[in-house]
């Protein structure tokens, strides 16, 4: 069947439905944020409908800047962490038989659908200082007595680096699976030895891909809501965090939505560039 | 040869490092008292007899599974028709709403939760299970729409080509040439948003978490209060329920496809 134009009305019959769905509860309620990230606070309720700026004016204070430079910093170093452990890795993977990729691809997809409430569990156990690894160095004499690694700043890295690892294979893996073998090859035929062939030929030629991945687990990083919460102490809490705590706890809906909206931005600016740094890969 | 080896340890550094926190929670779910333990002290299974028998896990179990049944059912639903339509017809302002599919999984997810919560507060349903069945099948039809979209795109024209040749309507078509051969890439989109369901944290506790709680949000708040052994239990079940499912998808489909490998037939 070839594709072809709708002819009549009746012809877009199976788009009703999905652009309802779609509309009426996506593009519906993220508009509805915008609007309430301009209204008024209303303690008692949810808000007050109003037009104001406040809920960005409040941005401009040292407390904001300091936790959006700091979730900005953290999700940088993530992203940097994950694609320097997940790029090696990935292309290791994708020179595997079938078999070994088909079950490091389940365990992989089994870690990364983890909820973040399981994942925070996980560590601060296994930070802990009755059940946690430091009674493992205690046992083979490499600490006098078990200490709680939690919360640090590093438990928040560790953890973060976690959920996000799978996520970064994931998204190098089909670049990764389709890199043409034969370009590999010719180097190892010229006397590359593999180690130097990876660095030489196969990283830079995949250039591109390694800056979009790193924007994308960036974007992936910055939305760990629930991490820096668990494993960290309230100076490490990040913007994600933050929208969270005024939304819910705080019930300041209007601000958290402007500190949303501002997410929004960040992160569709960063995506954009995705797309930008992907057209010039297919262009090359 | 060092080069097998450095291979088999960097594969062995990474694999420890993502399944030593599932060791711990493993362990630490099998005590037989109720401490935070590690190595356990005695073995008692009793932990996850708890998920089932205790009357408020048991609640949020219930809650959970019939979120992610019916969330994900609503999110196939949606996905199905938009792919076909994409996939048969040449509109590109369509499109549009392939983007709208994709962007509540690309985006932070804080940002659709408060979506979602703003919401449901405004048109006054706020806390109703309901919303939280149709938030979580609009936050992933993403999942839907990539496996059917691969799935589509598979589809050797030629074959359906034939069947309209043979007279064939496109209804016909549909039931019998088309949904056979995207059936798996179905089954396999709902999987998938049936696990990350099950697992959601952050759009559930925004839009029913004041009112109901699921296994995540159950979770959250007895952190909170302190340990239990169930939350380890329950999180193990978590971990066994997706590679059980994804180990499905694997041995029934291609999941080597579904996440970008370009054949089924290797490197």
């Amino acid at each position: 069947m070839r594709r072809e134009a709708p002819k009549s009305v009746a012809d877009y019959t199976p788009l009703f439905f999905p652009a309802l769905m779609l509309i009426v509860f996506f593009v519906v309620p993220f508009s509805t944020m915008i609007a309430v990230s301009f209204f008024k606070r209303n303690p008692s309720g949810f808000y007050t409908p109003d037009f104001v700026f406040d809920n960005y004016a409040r941005f401009l204070s040292v407390f904001f800047g300091g936790v959006l430079g700091f979730s900005l910093m953290l999700a940088v170093l993530v992203a940097v962490c994950c694609v320097a452990i997940a790029f090696p890795f990935t292309y290791l993977l994708t020179r595997r038989p079938r078999h070994v990729q088909t079950l490091w691809l389940v365990g992989l997809l089994s870690v990364l659908s983890l909820s973040e409430v399981i994942i925070g569990f996980a560590w601060s156990t296994l930070f802990s200082r009755t059940a946690g690894i430091t009674n493992l160095f205690v046992a083979i004499g490499l600490m006098d007595k078990p200490v709680a690694l939690l919360p640090t700043f590093g438990a928040v890295l560790t953890g973060m680096v976690y959920q996000a690892l799978p996520y970064t294979i994931l998204v190098l893996y089909p670049a990764l699976v389709r890199l043409d073998p034969t370009l590999l090859e010719a180097a190892r035929t010229l006397g590359a030895s593999p180690v130097r062939a990876f660095f030489n030929v196969v990283a830079p030629a995949l250039r591109n891909t390694i800056v979009a991945t790193l924007i994308m687990v960036f974007v992936f990083a910055l939305g760990s809501y629930l991490l820096p919460q668990i494993l960290g102490r309230p100076q490490h809490w990040t913007l994600s965090v933050l929208i969270t705590d005024q939304a819910i706890y705080q019930s300041n809906m209007p601000f958290g939505a402007a500190m949303a909206v501002f997410l929004v931005l960040i992160s569709l600016a960063l995506v954009g560039m995705t797309l930008l740094v992907g057209r010039k890969e297919n262009a090359l | 040869m060092t080069e097998i080896w450095l291979r088999r340890f960097y594969f062995g550094l990474v694999a420890l490092f993502l399944a030593a926190p599932l060791i711990v929670v493993a362990g630490v779910s099998v005590n037989e008292k109720q401490d935070l333990a590690f190595p356990p002290v005695g073995f008692s299974l009793a932990w996850y007899g708890q998920i089932f028998t205790d009357p408020e896990w048991r609640l949020a179990l219930i809650h959970s599974v019939t979120l992610a049944v019916c969330s994900a059912a609503i999110a196939v639903a949606i996905a199905l028709p938009l792919a076909w339509f994409l996939w048969r017809r040449i509109a590109p302002w369509a499109n549009i709403f392939q983007v709208l599919g994709l962007a509540p999984f690309i985006l932070p997810p804080v940002i659709t939760a408060l979506g979602f919560l703003s919401f449901w507060a405004t048109v006054g349903l706020f806390g109703q299970f309901f919303t939280a069945i149709i938030s979580h099948a609009i936050f992933f039809v993403t999942l839907p729409l990539v496996t059917l979209s691969l799935g589509f795109a598979s589809i050797d024209r030629s074959l359906v080509e034939a069947a309209a040749t043979m007279g064939a309507d496109d209804r016909t078509v549909l039931k019998t040439v088309v949904l056979p051969l995207i059936l798996p890439y179905l089954v396999s989109g709902y999987a998938f948003a049936f696990v990350l369901s099950l697992n959601e944290y952050i759009v559930a506790y925004m839009t029913i978490g004041f009112t109901t709680e699921t296994l995540p949000i159950k979770i959250f708040n007895a952190l909170r209060y302190g340990y239990t052994p169930t939350m380890a239990s329950v999180s193990v079940f978590f971990v066994a329920v997706a590679a059980l499912v994804f180990g499905a998808i694997a041995r029934f489909g291609d999941i080597r496809r579904l996440l970008g490998a370009m054949s089924s037939d290797g490197n």
